[in-house]
């Protein structure tokens, strides 16, 4: 108390009131820190949060329809989807006029692609309308009701109608429906058909395979790093090459060997038909299903589970085990009571690094997982690069994002994230 | 006055570097086999004929997303990109590919026919300059099928004269029209009873029969291999691929080129390319898709010209000194049964039955 009513009027040097003076120069060192870290800051920023949030705001954006078809979204406003009659005149109108601008731009085409992605043809609907539309005269030609309905019956259907009004909002859950197997609908989220049901079961499997492999990882892990630990250090490194081996090997390359090891034909079913341990017509099926994306997945993570395990267990001193062992512990006990709780922290590091990358795996499945051992990227992989719907594959790697983020903040709660070390 | 010259010599240098950087294009294909056989017969003649550096990029697998990404970034790398037909209509349709007139834009045939009917049918889409003609069919091993080699596509399906694992594609496409040709449906009927739920349905039940002995594939290589080391006693895949494990590596395996589905491939030019690169491609496409560009391809790979004219002029491949047409799957030995793949078809409904595929897949 009495320092600080002291240190109101402490001047310094330069005549400044001191406190003043502190904080300008505490101001200028942040500013220099701040200055230090600008490249990487700047970087990050460009190269990784920046496209991520662009690429996640695409699962809600939907500007497509509304700009594309602007008189005709604001016509379809009087209109009922729900009323089971087709829109009036105006609408048909408005329809032609904005059509015909976006042949002219050729947009109809994305257009239709964008409604496709809802309903089953809208594609060719607007791509073979276009042929003759564009012959129109918005005024001479009117009225367009009859007209429309000739170039395509569905311009007849009020359910097409019903999709464009349901898909126009500028910002849509849509995409979010989508990927947990429902649909926008005129009379609200629905439900997908249950034979078009498969994003769920995708995510759930994705999730549990991935504790499955975060589980063989430790249980495979732990004993190599603990004799890692324990050797003296020339043999320890001579052994921490045949873990690093592996990892400087390209992931597709040890994909393919265990291919060549799991096929019906391969290496592992040769030798046990060969030992007589499995006869030839009833060979193991160890791959193309959940066992070999298992295993292969298991074989490339390892290491991520071994090197902090093994940094960890390098820092505990080997006495504590003498002097539990001296006090009358058992071999078991002192293990599980004083070394085991000290190595958690590497167990964490480990885990949180296997289950993190093995979530968002997508080549070994797609290589050895068969039917029923592919994860949800490979859903995701297929709407980036081959129907192209940008807005679903969004919704889903954010669904993805946002289950790692709650599974890491379920972590911190149960085990506390201060308790993760990697070395 | 020398401080001019320099100047006025930097400027030379400049352009004339930045003249020599203009001559150059990238061009995007498949890779392997197919980008070599594109290498003899189109990129060495070009770049001897006009001095071009042609660089090469295998991306097509992803070329539909990269051109997308490339056009949204304002910065499209590519010149010209080789694609499958399916392809380049969805980028047609995202305006992602420059429309292109075939009768003003490509060479005539050598007797003078235009280019839209040499190409004839196989134009379908603006944007699409079709390149090869290849069909996806069957391949099996000839020593594991009995002693009645399969002559139907229905074999497929047919366990009890055909016991042992087959390979699909994991993809709806060509698997459900051979499910529902073997369930009873008259060719022309394929795509109207495929529009419907219960045709879907009736497909995929069909398909269900041989789920369990259906090892599925998403490369194009993986059936060779399966086929080679006897993982499967027959498989789908690509003509050109079976081609080489048949004639190349002299695996005891045949075709079996009944109910073999056409499918096209050929070139697009992205969008939005500068006027010059645009001129430059547009150059290179009239060259390579002439009537003998086209017949000299099928030297490298056994996969058939797109135009009408090329179809006399095709020869022997060029290292094992065999009659190329035989292989052919447009040769009338071949293609005694056949079917075309619907494009406007698969660009609606693809995404639909996809999903119910995979739903169907996991189950």
């Amino acid at each position: 108390m009495t320092d600080q009513t002291a240190g109101q009027d402490m001047i310094a040097a330069d005549g400044m009131p001191l406190k003043k003076s502190l904080a300008k120069s505490l101001q200028r060192e942040k500013m220099r820190a701040l200055m230090l870290i600008a490249p990487l800051l700047i970087f990050v920023l460009i190269t990784f949060i920046f496209p991520i949030g662009s690429m996640l705001f695409r699962s809600v954006e939907n500007s497509i329809v509304q700009d594309t078809l602007p008189k005709t979204v604001v016509a379809l406003q009087d209109w009922d989807e729900l009323s089971g009659e087709l829109p009036d005149e105006a609408v048909f109108t408005a329809f032609v006029e904005d059509f015909i601008i976006a042949v002219e731009n050729k947009e109809h085409t994305r257009i239709g692609s964008r409604l496709n992605y809802e309903v089953s043809g809208m594609s060719s609907l607007f791509r073979k309308s276009a042929r003759k539309v564009k012959k129109w005269d918005p005024v001479q030609d009117a009225p367009f009701r009859d007209k429309l309905i000739d170039v395509d019956k569905d311009w007849g259907d009020p359910a097409t109608w019903s999709i464009i009004k349901t898909h126009s909002v500028k910002y849509t859950n849509g995409y979010f429906l989508n990927a947990i197997d429902m649909q926008r609908t005129a009379e609200g989220a629905q439900a997908q058909p249950e034979d078009k049901q498969i994003l769920i079961k995708l995510f759930i499997r994705t999730v549990k395979m991935s504790l499955i492999i975060t589980g063989m990882c430790i249980l495979l892990g732990y004993p190599v790093a603990w004799i890692l630990a324990n050797l003296p250090n020339r043999s320890a490194n001579m052994l921490m090459i045949l873990v690093l081996l592996p990892f400087w090997t390209s992931l597709l390359v040890r994909t393919s060997a265990w291919k060549v090891m799991l096929q019906n034909q391969g290496v592992i079913n040769d030798t046990l038909v060969w030992l007589g341990l499995v006869s030839n017509d009833a060979r193991l099926e160890i791959i193309n299903n959940q066992f070999g994306t298992i295993t292969a997945m298991t074989h490339i993570l390892l290491p991520f589970m071994i090197l902090p395990m093994y940094s960890v267990m390098q820092t505990i001193p080997p006495s504590y085990l003498r002097a539990a062992k001296s006090l009358g512990a058992t071999n078991w006990t002192a293990f599980w009571r004083v070394y085991f709780p000290q190595s958690i922290p590497g167990i964490g590091a480990g885990s949180i690094l296997v289950f993190i990358l093995a979530i968002g795996y997508y080549i070994t499945p797609e290589i050895v997982g068969g039917t029923d051992g592919v994860f949800i990227s490979n859903r995701i992989a297929y709407h980036i690069s081959s129907s192209l719907n940008w807005g679903l594959a969004a919704a889903l790697g954010a669904i993805l994002l946002a289950v790692v983020l709650v599974l890491y903040w379920a972590y911190d709660k149960i085990v506390g994230i201060d308790n993760v070390k990697l070395g | 006055m020398k401080f001019t010259k320099t100047l006025l010599a930097t400027t030379a240098l400049t352009v004339a570097a930045g003249a020599v950087a203009a001559q150059e294009m990238t061009i995007v294909s498949w890779g392997g086999a197919y980008s070599k056989s594109q290498l003899k017969a189109y990129h060495e003649p070009y770049s001897a004929k006009t001095g071009v550096t042609i660089i090469n990029d295998d991306s097509s697998a992803e070329a539909v997303a990269k051109l997308r990404a490339m056009n949204e970034a304002g910065n499209v790398t590519w010149d010209v990109v080789d694609v499958v037909a399916a392809d380049a209509m969805r980028l047609c349709d995202e305006g992602l590919a420059m429309e292109i007139d075939a009768d003003t834009q490509l060479a005539p045939a050598p007797d003078g026919t235009p280019a839209s009917e040499d190409f004839g049918d196989l134009l379908v889409s603006d944007c699409f300059i079709p390149q090869i003609v290849y069909s996806t069919t069957f391949g099996y091993r000839t020593d594991l099928v009995g002693d009645t080699p399969p002559t139907s596509v229905c074999a497929v399906f047919d366990l009890e004269n055909y016991p042992g694992k087959r390979s699909l594609e994991k993809r709806p496409i060509n698997n459900m029209e051979w499910a529902l040709l073997c369930d009873g449906v008259a060719k022309e009927d394929v795509y109207d009873v495929l529009e419907t739920p219960e045709g879907q349905d009736r497909a995929l039940a069909k398909l269900d029969t041989i789920k369990d002995s259906v090892v599925w594939w998403s490369a194009g290589a993986d059936t060779p291999q399966l086929l080679a080391d006897g993982e499967v006693i027959m498989g789908s895949t690509y003509n050109g691929r079976l081609f080489s494990v048949i004639e190349e590596q002299k695996q005891p395996v045949a075709m079996l080129w009944d109910a073999q589905v056409f499918d096209l491939d050929g070139w697009i030019i992205p969008a939005g390319l500068s006027e010059e690169r645009k001129q430059r491609a547009l150059d290179y496409i009239y060259f390579a898709t002439d009537t003998q560009r086209l017949a000299d391809q099928a030297k490298y790979i056994s996969y058939g010209p797109a135009r009408a004219s090329s179809a006399p002029l095709v020869g022997k491949h060029e290292e094992l000194g065999i009659d190329m047409a035989p292989h052919m799957p447009t040769d009338p030995n071949n293609a005694k049964n056949t079917f075309l793949y619907n494009y406007e078809f698969w660009a609606d409904y693809r995404d639909d039955i996809d999903a119910k595929f995979q739903a169907w897949l996991a189950k």
